[in-house]
């Protein structure tokens, strides 16, 4: 068998040469086409480089613009001048200029001779792909398209926009049905020639003329008609970015390329020493006729295209900056929010870092401090514990803290006199699971012991703000775990109420029992609120109070398993 | 933005370059070697003053990027650093003697340069205590980079600041001429940055980092930008507004993505805080040549009396740029 080679190259030519000869001493003839934008100069240097070399010929050029129907007319040229100077040659390899074969040209061969009559092109209908730039891929048939995308995008968009709006469509010719794939294909003699002698093929050149990037459809959609068995994949590594470009491969991918065991791998950067001086040694041993395996380089690949459209949740930084709503995750990773725990509960914040081993800070949003876990001066990514820093943006405080320790759960306090702003952040996080204890703002003013009409008025300003915050927790845009309980219902039944937040964020707690800490005293708790209603404050966020007696928890703080409680 | 304020921006962009031909008349060339520079040339542009004891670093750091050719603007020197660069083969030098804020802090001694031989160049604006570093810059050189953008049609590269620091006090260690500044300042902030976005000129503005920290705690408005662009396909028809925040026409500060992806950014090393600083700082204070009333200066002023050290538990150790890319401070976007 021998393997013919059609190049289509524009530029880097002392590549090409490279490329050409390598193809040429494994015996492949190869035909050159040579972009008709090349100056003259150019061209003759590369031919004249050449010209010592048998079974090298330069085909008619053609002006090539990307998407346009000049490089199937080139491809066309080239295949068919390929196919009436070598006799022999009975498959094609299609491939470009910045393609560099990756196993030697004979395991390409025994490849192709272990599947005789086999076309190897990537062909699927339009319905079925994806990997379209500019959302047109059913349409790339149906209407016309006379302007440079490149060049002339605004007339492009702009005739695109005026045929849909006067619903025009244009009619397939006979015979064929529209297919899409990859540029670089493999073909059979018996297929080219099939193709190219087609009575119609003129009727089809012409309507492919104003197809939008006919060379991802005309062999694609011919070698249907024609073929006798398609194998629809390329055998040329070629992945497209989100822009519809091809990627470019540099000498640091040498490993992840020979890993790969394709045969040949596009786009190779034209400086990449590397891996032209590897790939295009003397010809080494031939390996066999193992299946290519590009599937991990191929991962990653889509991997920075999903980082380039999607980003890392949580993430804002010098290039990325998600308008509202397109952050795709407010902040980096779980966390918790406790309103009103801590004046319930003695000791609440060693307790909770003790019981499941997370970092637990105190009020981060409060008035004039940051007390970061342990009181740090610092924080994790080396967060001052400035609070005029802090409120100098504290959304993008939250979102810091969390990005820098993500992977470990925080936990912070929050309450009705810290900073009101950073409520719908916390709303709108599917990240936060907040747990509030209503009217809990209560128990230190009870417990400072002042007179009545002293702490009536913050008592007021407490509710309000709280009031507040609740409506927000409660809003159609909250997408936070949220509970809500009045401290009259959270008494009711406290533990059994708490347990299913303390499993939630940490499960691995969960079959033990474990110790709950003490409650603060809420004796005269009642009698106080009452006092606030005399004063004229109704404090309605504590829910409805039960006189003393009927307290459940209140004559006096005890321990309490959990086991026991339920 | 409508009609009135983009043209509003094109009268103010037309206005700075007029400027620049005004003050680009101060500046004497000292050494021209531009005839030299080729057509595809990648160039670092940079004013300096004093910096004798960086620039040999500064140059070679370069060079082993790929830049080719060196625009450089000394501001009366006093300490050999002129003569050092005169020397050098890739270094084009002019001097001047007028007023570093009254050039809009270098900014029109550049543009000018760039009008003149930066036109279609790849090109990095930086000062001699900056090291540029971009995703993949251990195993690619710069014109890798730089063929990526072409390929992808972006015209402009943002770099934000990193301050980086010692542990322990700045002055411990002295710096030695031609060393790796990096071996003595080592450690840096990896997440106390906030950013807002600048309406009128569209780019983002960026504070924090332990300047922040450490001089700002009550100020937070006052702080340092740390935002900048400093590598542009230049056209001579670009500014730069101030230093390389910003440049305009706008387009070029669209550097970040808006719809939650991540655009390829890079990061400039800043390595300003050796045992040099301390002088620096009250050299600059006396010039009174810096930005906003050299507030900046006299904020680290204070700081130095007692023995300024910037390091704190929670200081990150710098190894590459892998590690400030899983940090997030800078992205290899869809560059593979």
């Amino acid at each position: 068998m021998t393997l013919g080679v059609v190049m289509l190259a524009h530029t880097a030519f002392d590549r090409v040469e490279q490329l050409v000869r390598h193809w040429s001493a494994a015996g492949c003839p190869v035909v050159l086409h040579i972009d008709e934008n090349v100056p003259q100069t150019a061209y003759q240097q590369l031919v004249t480089s050449l010209s010592d070399l048998k079974d090298i010929r330069f085909s008619k050029r053609f002006r090539c613009e990307w998407g346009t129907w000049g490089i199937v007319q080139a491809t066309k040229a080239a295949t068919a001048q390929l196919l009436e100077e070598f006799p022999k040659a009975d498959r094609v390899y299609l491939c470009s200029g910045s393609c560099l074969p990756l196993r030697p040209i004979k395991d390409l061969e025994a490849y192709l001779d272990a599947h005789p009559g086999t076309d190897f092109i990537e062909s699927a209908t339009s319905a079925d792909v994806r990997w379209a730039v500019g959302g047109l891929d059913a349409e790339r048939f149906t209407l016309r398209f006379p302007f440079s995308w490149r060049k002339q995008r605004r007339l492009f968009d702009a005739y695109v926009r005026l045929q849909r709006r006067f619903k025009y469509e244009r009619s397939l010719p006979e015979g064929i049905r529209p297919h899409l794939g990859s540029q670089w294909w493999c073909l059979t003699r018996e297929t080219l020639e099939a193709i190219l002698s087609d009575p119609d093929l003129d009727r089809y050149d012409r309507y492919f003329r104003t197809v939008w990037i006919p060379d991802e459809s005309y062999f694609q959609t011919l070698a249907r008609r024609h073929a006798k068995t398609i194998e629809s994949r390329s055998l040329t590594l070629s992945k497209f970015d989100f822009q519809g470009k091809p990627n470019v491969f540099y000498n640091d991918h040498l490993k992840a390329l020979q890993e790969s065991r394709c045969f040949v791998a596009r786009k190779i950067w034209h400086r990449a020493d590397l891996l032209y001086d590897t790939f295009l040694a003397p010809q080494s041993v031939p390996s066999g006729i193992e299946e290519p395996r590009p599937s991990r380089l191929i991962r990653s690949l889509e991997n920075a295209v999903l980082r380039r459209t999607r980003g890392r949740p949580g993430l804002v930084m010098q290039s990325r900056h998600p308008r509202d709503g397109w952050e795709n995750g407010l902040t980096a990773a779980p966390y918790s929010v406790f309103e009103g725990f801590s004046e319930l509960f003695v000791d609440f914040e060693p307790w909770l870092s003790k019981l499941t081993g997370f970092k637990v800070h105190g009020r981060l949003f409060a008035k004039d401090h940051v007390p970061f876990e342990l009181d740090e001066a610092t924080y994790a990514g080396a967060m001052p514990a400035s609070a005029a820093i802090r409120d100098y943006d504290p959304e993008q405080f939250l979102r810091n803290l969390i990005w820098n320790l993500r992977g470990e759960r925080q936990c912070f306090q929050y309450g009705p006199t810290d900073d009101p702003r950073i409520s719908w952040t916390l709303a709108k996080d599917a990240n936060a699971q907040i747990s509030v204890i209503s009217g809990a703002w209560a128990i230190p003013l009870f417990q400072s012991g002042e007179p009545i009409e002293k702490i009536r008025t913050s008592a007021s300003k407490m509710q309000t703000a709280e009031q507040d915050h609740i409506s927000i927790l409660n809003s159609y845009y909250a997408r936070a775990r949220i509970r809500i309980w009045t401290l009259a219902d959270f008494l009711n039944n406290p533990f059994s109420q708490f347990k299913p937040v303390i499993d939630e964020i940490a499960p691995r707690t969960n079959a033990k029992s474990y110790e709950f800490p003490d409650m603060v005293d809420l004796t005269g708790f009642s009698d106080f609120l009452q006092d606030l209603r005399n004063a004229g404050m109704h404090p309605h966020l504590t829910g409805d109070f039960p006189p003393d007696q009927t307290l459940p928890m209140a004559p006096a703080p005890q321990r309490s398993k959990i086991g026991q409680a339920s | 933005m409508g009609v009135i304020q983009s043209y509003k921006l094109r009268l103010q962009r037309k206005r700075w370059r007029i400027r620049a031909y005004r003050k680009g008349r101060d500046i004497k060339p000292v050494s021209d070697k531009t005839a030299q520079i080729a057509k595809d040339d990648i160039l670092v542009l940079s004013t300096f003053r004093n910096e004798n004891v960086r620039l040999p670093h500064f140059l070679d750091y370069y060079r082993d990027l790929g830049v080719q050719h060196f625009l450089m603007v000394d501001n009366d020197s006093t300490d050999g650093g002129r003569e050092y660069l005169a020397d050098q083969p890739d270094v084009s030098l002019w001097t001047t003697t007028a007023s570093y804020k009254r050039a809009r802090f270098g900014v029109d001694w550049l543009t000018w340069l760039q009008i003149r031989h930066a036109h279609g160049h790849w090109c990095l604006t930086v000062d001699p205590d900056e090291l540029f570093v971009y995703p993949f810059c251990d195993t690619r050189p710069m014109r890798a980079l730089t063929d990526w953008l072409d390929a992808s049609s972006i015209r402009s590269f943002s770099a934000m600041l990193l301050d980086l620091y010692p542990k322990g006090p700045i002055d411990a260690h002295p710096y030695r001429r031609g060393q790796n500044p990096i071996e003595l300042a080592n450690w840096f902030d990896a997440g106390n940055y906030t950013i807002k976005k600048n309406k009128r000129y569209g780019n983002l503005w960026i504070q924090g980092g332990p300047r922040m920290r450490k001089f700002f705690t009550d100020l937070p408005e006052r702080a340092p930008a740390l935002n900048k662009i400093p590598l542009v396909k230049w056209n001579r028809a670009y500014v730069y507004i101030s230093s390389t925040h910003t440049l305009l026409p706008r387009g070029l500060n669209l550097t970040y993505d808006e719809w939650g992806g991540e655009k390829a950014s890079g990061v400039l090393l800043h390595t300003k805080f050796l045992d040099t600083f301390g002088d620096k700082a009250t050299e600059e204070l006396e010039r009174k040549q810096h930005y906003a009333g050299s507030h900046e200066y006299r904020a680290y002023a204070e700081g130095l009396g007692e023995d300024l050290d910037l390091w704190c538990p929670w200081s990150d150790r710098y190894r590459d740029w892998r590690q400030l890319e899983v940090l997030g401070l800078m992205s290899k976007g869809n560059w593979v």
